[in-house]
């Protein structure tokens, strides 16, 4: 029998997959989809063109994942670093950098008080670094492992950071975002840029409590490394093969159905064909809520846990365009060289937050928040030659979208094109083909309940020790021999793989098979 | 059709019997039971408490908590709501029960009945509906309370067999305990199941409201024949005890009405461990109760008789005479028929066991002066009465 059932073969399931198989367990990988890679895996649209999967920007994997699996012998390696341009509809684009900003009319203070402002945050990040690449501590019953983690970040808070950046970290870890950088800054295409960062993938506007530590958390994929047109593509192949070469088996079109229990332990996986391929150990890299609701069951948990998953909070709101272009378009006021960023249509924070409003209400705003790239500047393979893709998130998608989705995705791709011709005048004649990934798109995709980039909101409440819910924030599940390892666990979302290394850790740590 | 506003100018509502208790009341003495209007005493407790033990007793269980559950999966849905193994549980047949939280802490205690394949009732102290249909997810069942649309009537008691069947409902006689049979009295359809809470020969009567008074009539018709009283709620605090039966909310804490850590109980902790099944498949509570089982049991309600006849109520237990105090008194009760002193008390285990020696210490008043006592407990592992007669079938004839 299989010592190791892992369910799904996104980069997360890899990383545990590959950590296991290293750990000298014999692993299957059962991925429902025809290839490796989830949400970060290239996408083919009409034969010619290929477009990165929904993280087309990334920033680099931990440096202990790359060490630990190898990955660099692989062939991965870190992007070229790209800056962020903030779009305005005027030409006056600003150009944000890992530690400066520049562009016409940004307010002298602004552009001076950037670089320490991001490097006070960076340091934030980095203080609670360890509450990240640990298992979140359990306050109750607490082991060694959590007082530990608990202990350094204490330390790493009270002394690595001073008394006054303490007092600072405490008054803003839980607070917005929108208030933090109206303290700060003044230009409003600079406060957008900061808060799109922060909300990118949350169903959470500006204003929205616990907006700090959202970004401080996308800050911890910064401490990596800056942040590029990557995508996902390549650390899935160094991941597959990593995992691969230790040993691992990674089975496609396998789509699990059900998680095998018997007398409250996980024994295996039913497929959709009705096959039973049996495991002495199940890992979910699955979303919380599918793999407790639909692949356990609730009948087979406790009636309150079985409630709170279904409590769980995290309708998706990002949808992903990707579009064929027969040339490169041109965008007012950028250069050629410099159409390889990331664009962002985040003018100002009240832009943001109108966009977040409407989905509140299950609307599509007129005017959402945009994150454009042109991956094919990156990796010409993507394209023919002379031909390029656009890949674009698109900020706030309801869910749920009053009317459905059926009868307005095609209104909302041609608004959202026309948008952006504001930007880039020659584009729509450079249209070749298109896709339209709504959320209900990547919940189908991707089996991700409702199409949640992170399996789940990345809301305080969600968060560390509450993650994916109080119960299952160690990985291990009130099911014996059931584990999780997905974005859905703590630290949650990103392309980071650490909820699957920790994953992986604590089911060494739990005893592995025995 | 318009909608009744005036309810709210009745304080307490009024059960189908209530017209009857009300003209057999002399003391006046109500209590309120889950928002129904009940006797504490009818008349005169030591006539109502001997009705238990040596005549016949009528009680209005029309208040009581009930659920009606049904559907294809209504079996499946009691497996893992409840702690019991049901899988010989069959229509027309009773047993008791008691579901816990995820953290194996008692909610509640009650009886559930199958009336039909896919049909079951289930009987509580207290209101559960949100604990039923939470746990509801994933299950083909549907839930509904039943408890203002049936009317329920306890008659208990040695003679109780020859009483209902003197009144006129035939075919008991082989109605075994914990059966249930679809009879008729004078006319009409009356359920009964020879079920009960207060360990004497009994039976319960469901029938619906409007026959609520003819069938409380064909019963006191024959007041003459037999020795038939009404009774309240002190005398079946009393048989209760005397019984063994414990009561959620009184004698231990409900567990989703529990506020502070470690106030609530597990079933092993209240005496309910034969009620717990932990090798037949998942049920709520199942993983905390298994984990708790490999530990030594930390504490216990027990079952105590307590020398001397001046009543413990609200005392604490000792392990020894001016030992270190290991527990407390939950109730207590005088029981005329075994003139016993009885108590039930949660006490703390060592090792798993009771300390050797019980005491409680006590205050009582001699002319209004308070005195403090001390008085020898001795633990009981079987009810305290429990007479061969309550389980004969067919019952003894009076």
């Amino acid at each position: 029998m299989t010592d190791v059932l892992i369910i799904g073969a996104g980069h997360n399931g890899l990383v545990c997959a590959a950590y296991l198989a290293r750990a000298g367990l014999d692993v299957l990988v059962l991925e429902s989809s025809a290839s490796a890679g989830g949400m970060s895996a290239t996408r083919t649209v009409s034969d010619d063109y290929r477009f990165p999967g929904l993280a087309h920007v990334t920033y680099p994997i931990s440096k202990a994942i790359r060490k630990d699996l190898r990955l660099d012998r692989y062939g991965y390696s870190t992007g070229t670093p790209i800056d962020t341009v903030a779009l305005d509809a005027h030409g006056q684009h600003l150009v944000i950098g890992a530690d400066a900003v520049s562009g016409t009319d940004l307010p002298e203070p602004d552009g001076a008080a950037f670089p320490a402002f991001k490097g006070r945050y960076l340091e934030f990040a980095r203080k609670i670094q360890p509450l990240f690449s640990n298992k979140p501590p359990r306050l109750k019953n607490m082991g060694f492992a959590d007082a530990r983690t608990l202990a350094r970040l204490g330390w790493n808070i009270r002394m690595g950071l001073g008394k006054e950046a303490m007092y600072e970290f405490l008054r803003v870890a839980a607070i917005n975002i929108y208030d933090v950088l109206n303290e700060v800054f003044e230009d409003d295409r600079l406060k957008g840029a900061i808060a799109a960062d922060a909300i990118m993938g949350s169903a959470m506007g500006p204003r929205t409590p616990g907006t700090v530590l959202t970004w401080l958390q996308r800050l911890q994929g910064e401490l990596n490394g800056p942040l590029s047109c990557q995508g996902g593509a390549q650390l899935v192949d160094a991941l597959t093969q990593s995992a691969e070469d230790a040993g691992a088996t990674i089975r496609f079109d396998a789509h699990v159905e059900k998680i095998l229990i018997d007398r409250g332990k996980a024994f295996g996986a039913e497929l959709a064909d009705g096959e039973m391929v049996k495991g002495k150990l199940v890992i979910s890299n699955v979303d919380p809520r599918t793999t407790f609701s639909r692949m356990v069951g609730a009948p087979r948990l406790d009636t309150m846990f079985a409630n709170r998953v279904t409590q769980i909070r995290g309708a998706g709101v990002v949808g992903k365009l990707n579009i064929a272009l027969s040339g490169l378009p041109e965008f007012d006021g950028l250069s050629e060289s410099q159409l390889g960023n990331r664009l962002l249509v985040a003018p100002s924070m009240r832009y943001v937050e109108h966009a977040f409003n409407h989905s509140k209400y299950d609307e599509c705003s007129e005017h959402p928040v945009l994150e454009v790239t042109l991956p094919s500047l990156h990796d010409r393979s993507l394209a023919p030659d002379g031909h390029h893709v656009m890949s674009l998130n698109i900020a706030f998608l309801p869910y749920a979208l009053e009317g459905g989705w059926e009868e307005q995705k095609a209104t909302l791709a041609y608004k959202v094109i026309s948008q952006l011709g504001d930007y880039s005048p020659n584009l729509k004649s450079l249209i070749v083909d298109h896709e339209f990934l709504t959320p209900l798109d990547i919940e189908d995709e991707f089996g991700a309940v409702q199409g949640h980039w992170h399996h789940g909101e990345l809301s305080i409440h969600q968060s560390f020790m509450l993650r994916p819910l109080h119960g299952a924030a160690q990985y291990d599940t009130p099911v014996e021999r059931l584990f999780l390892c997905g974005a859905g666990s703590h630290p949650g979302g990103g392309i980071n793989g650490l909820p699957g290394r920790n994953a992986a850790k604590r089911v060494l740590e739990l005893g592995g098979v025995k | 059709m318009s909608i009744d506003h005036t309810h709210f100018r009745q304080a307490l509502q009024r059960t189908p019997f209530h017209d009857r208790y009300a003209a057999m009341s002399t003391t006046e003495h109500w209590a309120t039971w889950n928002t129904y209007k009940v006797p504490y005493v009818v008349d005169k407790l030591s006539t109502e408490y001997f009705s238990v033990r040596s005549g016949c007793s009528v009680m209005d269980l029309t208040p009581m908590e009930k659920y009606r559950i049904e559907g294809k999966d209504a079996h499946a849905y009691l497996d893992r709501l409840l702690t019991r193994d049901l899988s010989k549980l069959r229509p027309g047949r009773v047993t008791y029960v008691a579901w816990c939280n995820d953290d194996g802490k008692v909610i509640d205690d009650g009886t559930l009945f199958q009336l039909d394949e896919d049909t079951y009732r289930l009987c509580s102290q207290h209101h559960q509906l949100d604990w039923l249909l939470m746990s509801a997810a994933g299950f083909d069942v549907r839930i509904a309370v039943e408890t203002h649309d049936i009317a329920a009537l306890a008659v208990q008691g040695p003679t109780s067999y020859s009483v209902l069947t003197a009144a006129g409902i035939h075919g008991l006689e082989d109605l075994r305990p914990f059966g249930i049979k679809k009879l008729q009295c004078d006319g009409f359809p009356v359920t009964v199941s020879r079920t009960g809470y207060t360990g004497d020969l009994g039976y319960e009567l469901w029938t619906d409201p409007q026959n609520a008074l003819p069938l409380w009539d064909a019963i006191f018709a024959i007041q003459g024949q037999y020795d038939i009283h009404a009774i309240g709620l002190d005398t079946l605090e009393m048989v209760r005890i005397e019984a063994g039966f414990i009561m959620p909310g009184f004698d231990f804490n409900c567990a989703e009405a529990t506020v502070r850590n470690g106030y609530d109980r597990s079933p092993y902790e209240v005496g309910l461990g034969w009620v717990v099944n932990l090798d037949k498949g998942h049920f709520t509570g199942r993983n905390a109760l298994v984990a708790e089982k490999a530990r030594p049991a930390q504490r216990r309600l027990t079952k105590l008789l307590v020398d001397g006849n001046k009543p413990v109520g609200e005392a604490f237990i000792y392990a020894g005479k001016n030992g270190k105090q290991v527990g407390e008194v939950k109730c207590t009760t005088w029981s005329p028929i075994l003139k016993a002193n009885l108590a039930i008390a949660d006490i703390e285990l060592r090792n798993g066991k009771l300390p050797e020696s019980l005491w409680a210490r006590f205050d009582y008043q001699r002319e209004l002066k308070w005195r403090t006592a001390w008085a020898e407990c001795h633990a009981q592992s079987k009810p305290f009465y429990s007479p061969e007669h309550r389980a004969l079938t067919p019952p003894r004839r009076a």
